[in-house]
């Protein structure tokens, strides 16, 4: 059989059978629906809106609606001292400050062109791989409730407690840290932080099999994302994909690895890319599989860190630290591997001011919901909610 | 069963029971298993069912109003008395209203049939069964009717599809059903308790004492919580996607009716999985030599215990099933109905006659 043409409305199709006799069919005559998805809507991750034309459960196609959180950072950026922007990055990804705020902070050093110590160093990869692990809890948890399962949620967001507050342990606060500061860090880490880091990565390698039992196995939870959303990886790469997102897809592009920052060349991980056994290459699965076995990474990671971190009594944190921030004339761009990929500043200073002259963010999450459209087309309602949820977006920074 | 009357004897008494010309005795047959289902869908239901799923979370759920958190139910309902009645404008009025009626109404209409013990049945229908399975697809006009006159996009979605759902499951839960009348070779939900009692307690339920009844036993419990819309297959009301499905719009105390008519259907289809397959009210107990634990734990109380318990415990495992899987995607529910619960159901079908003619 072969389908020759849909004439006047999709209701109507025109099919050539084996035999050569032409068959034409009619349906019901069926209208499509628009159905504003958001920004109010539990799946949407924030305020995202998508405008959708359904046919049916069939969403013909989606149209993504941005701005509901737009604050204005760039704008801002122009108006207040170097250090001033760091607490206002904590605001762009709000689930992952540290990655955020070290992301800032070495775009700004390679401007000053400053020596960091190595203790702050290792302090900034511990804190920002906690936080890696704390947003992919975040994504993987939301990720469940999308299609439905309810209590792996709360399995990951009573883990991520953990994390969180070891950090309001260091840094004072739960969320927006304004902990890695440029040159060096607000504080050096307590006494015992070692410890209870060590503490914490025993108890949590267990709970991470759990989750694998709970939900990446679950046989409904491969059957709602398997074979859905693929995204084939030169496609990836023109829409400028990065992160859990690109490696999905099959590139192994880790920034960490790629175009290496901080310690990150001294420490031995992997860069997890699905090999397609267990899942399709580039669909919603594989995008969850690296971001579960991105934990693991992550842990291999922080106990490195606890191992080779020099141990230095009444150490300054605040040591290298300028006192004036006014970097000479010139322009930079600084990129660091966010939980969500890649994450960039490009900051251009006029050598005069205190203030940048332009301070732009290149946001992973924004850039990687642009191919929302492409994704959504024919796709059902429910897969739709699947695809949005393993994009893992953050309005924070989508909108910035 | 030494000490227990005949069957149905309180409740035709009941029955017969009125002050001149007021049938009072029928209208306290109507109302008690009203009571029942009020007190189990606050108690159990609810609060139950938020405890079950706190345990299963690592958390503690309600602990604020009273001893545990034990009148918590009573608070969320105090509060959803006092919310205003929102009709909204857009809406169709009278479908609107009436969904939430039908509904209620038809979840709690299978009741009547329910065998509450040997002595209590509200009405002992010759059909009980194929009552209990026709009563409960009156919620799908409700669900439609509360979907459509929402004037809503997503309620809209969620009543197609649990239209579609329900209707679908209707076919192998009823084909699993009709093994079950075909061992007890009746359609009395009584005469079907009736032929699983006996001194062996568990061995002659159905489910144990022939080798086929687990096929339509588990066909039954998969559909019915399509029907009841629980997780996995509650994908009408799934919130992630439809917000909140057919009953969006709703508030105030017709959320509330929503809700409870989805507590009674809950315990509706386990009682009825109990009755067909796990011997109703009969006590589970065996007679061993001259240890009569069988006949200790048969009558009246002990069979209103009996069925209560095995409902709670299907409801247990609907809890238990809703906070531990993901949702299925509407095709995928329809694969599952068409494709794999009908044909099983029919080869149990066939097996079950093939078993009652040569056995």
């Amino acid at each position: 059989m072969q389908e020759l043409g849909k004439a006047e409305s999709n209701s109507t199709r025109i099919i050539r059978q084996d035999d050569k006799r032409v068959i034409i069919e009619k349906d019901l005559d069926t209208e499509y629906m628009v159905l504003s998805m958001g920004p109010q809507h539990p799946s949407t991750h924030g305020v995202l809106r998508l405008e959708c034309i359904t046919d049916g459960e069939v969403v013909v196609e989606a149209e993504p609606y941005l701005g509901y959180l737009h604050r204005c950072f760039e704008k801002y950026c122009e108006n207040v001292d170097y250090p001033a922007i760091v607490p206002y990055t904590d605001r762009m990804d709000y689930l992952a400050g540290m990655n955020s705020e070290l992301a800032y902070c070495i775009t700004v050093e390679k401007l000053l062109d400053i020596e960091i110590p190595r203790r702050v160093e290792f302090i900034r990869v511990i804190v920002s791989e906690l936080n890696r692990i704390a947003s992919h809890l975040v994504a993987i948890g939301t990720y469940a409730i999308d299609l439905g399962a309810f209590t792996p949620f709360l399995f990951c967001f009573r883990d991520r407690e953990h994390i969180m507050s070891l950090l309001e342990w260091i840094s004072g606060a739960r969320m927006l840290y304004n902990y890695i500061w440029i040159g060096g860090l607000a504080y050096d880490v307590p006494a015992d932080f070692k410890k209870r880091v060590a503490e914490f990565i025993a108890y949590f390698k267990p709970k991470v099999v759990e989750l694998y039992k709970l939900l990446t196995e679950n046989e409904i939870f491969v059957k709602r994302t398997y074979d859905i959303g693929i995204m084939p990886a030169d496609v990836a790469i023109n829409y400028g994909w990065s992160g859990p997102m690109l490696r999905g897809s099959g590139v192994k592009w880790d920034l960490r690895r790629n175009d290496p920052y901080s310690i990150y060349p001294e420490l031995d991980f992997d860069v997890p890319v699905p090999d397609g056994k267990f899942s399709v290459v580039g669909d919603c699965l594989s995008r969850h599989l690296v971001r579960a076995l991105e934990i693991d990474e992550s842990l291999k990671i922080i106990s490195q860190c606890l191992d080779k971190m020099p141990e230095e009594p009444n150490f300054n944190s605040r040591a290298v630290i300028p006192k004036r921030i006014r970097p000479k004339a010139g322009e930079v761009y600084g990129r660091a591997e966010n939980p969500r990929g890649e994450l960039g500043y490009y900051i251009v200073s006029d050598g005069k001011s205190t203030k940048p002259v332009r301070c732009k963010a290149r946001s992973s999450c924004f850039v990687n919901l642009s191919a929302m459209k492409d994704l959504s087309k024919g796709q059902l309602i429910p897969d739709l909610v699947a695809i949005i949820g393993s994009i893992d977006i953050v309005l924070g920074e989508v909108d910035r | 069963m030494s000490s227990s009357p005949s069957l149905n004897t309180w409740s035709d008494a009941l029955s017969g029971f009125s002050i001149g010309w007021f049938p009072l005795g029928l209208v306290i047959v109507a109302v008690i298993p009203l009571v029942f289902i009020a007190l189990y869908a606050l108690t159990y239901g609810v609060y139950g069912e938020r405890k079950i799923s706190a345990f299963m979370q690592d958390r503690l759920g309600p602990m604020e109003v009273g001893f545990w958190g034990i009148l918590q139910t009573l608070a969320d309902i105090l509060k959803l008395l006092q919310k205003e009645d929102i009709v909204p404008t857009a809406a169709d009025k009278f479908l609107f209203v009436i969904g939430p009626g039908i509904l209620f109404v038809g979840s709690f209409l299978a009741f009547a049939v329910l065998p509450f013990g040997p002595a209590f049945i509200g009405a002992d229908l010759n059909v009980g069964l194929f009552y209990a399975v026709g009563i409960v697809a009156i919620e799908v006009v409700g669900i439609l009717a509360a979907g459509w006159g929402s004037n809503n996009k997503w309620a809209l979605y969620g009543a197609v599809r649990s239209v579609a759902q329900i209707v679908s499951y209707e076919i192998p839960a009823s084909i699993a059903l009709l093994c079950a009348a075909m061992l007890a070779g009746t359609l009395s939900m009584q005469q079907i308790t009736v032929m699983q009692t006996g001194p062996g307690g568990f061995m002659h339920w159905f489910l144990f004492n022939n080798p086929i009844a687990w096929l339509p036993f588990l066909i039954y419990f998969i559909s019915s919580l399509a029907e009841t819309n629980r997780a996995p297959f509650d994908i009408p009301e799934a919130e992630s996607e439809l917000v909140a499905g057919y009953f969006t719009e709703y508030s105030g105390m017709k959320f509330a009716v929503i809700f409870l008519a989805e507590y009674g259907s809950m315990f509706m289809v386990s009682a009825v999985l109990a009755v067909a397959f796990l011997g109703g009210w009969a006590s589970p107990l065996p007679n061993i030599g001259g240890l009569h634990l069988n006949d200790m734990t048969s009558g009246p109380a002990w069979g209103a215990f009996w069925i209560i318990m095995k409902g709670f415990f299907f409801i247990f495992v609907q809890m238990w099933l809703r906070w531990t899987l993901p949702r299925l995607r509407v095709d995928q529910l329809m694969y599952l109905c068409w494709k794999v619960l009908t044909p099983f159901a029919l080869i149990a079908f066939v097996l079950t006659a093939v078993w009652e003619i040569y056995r």
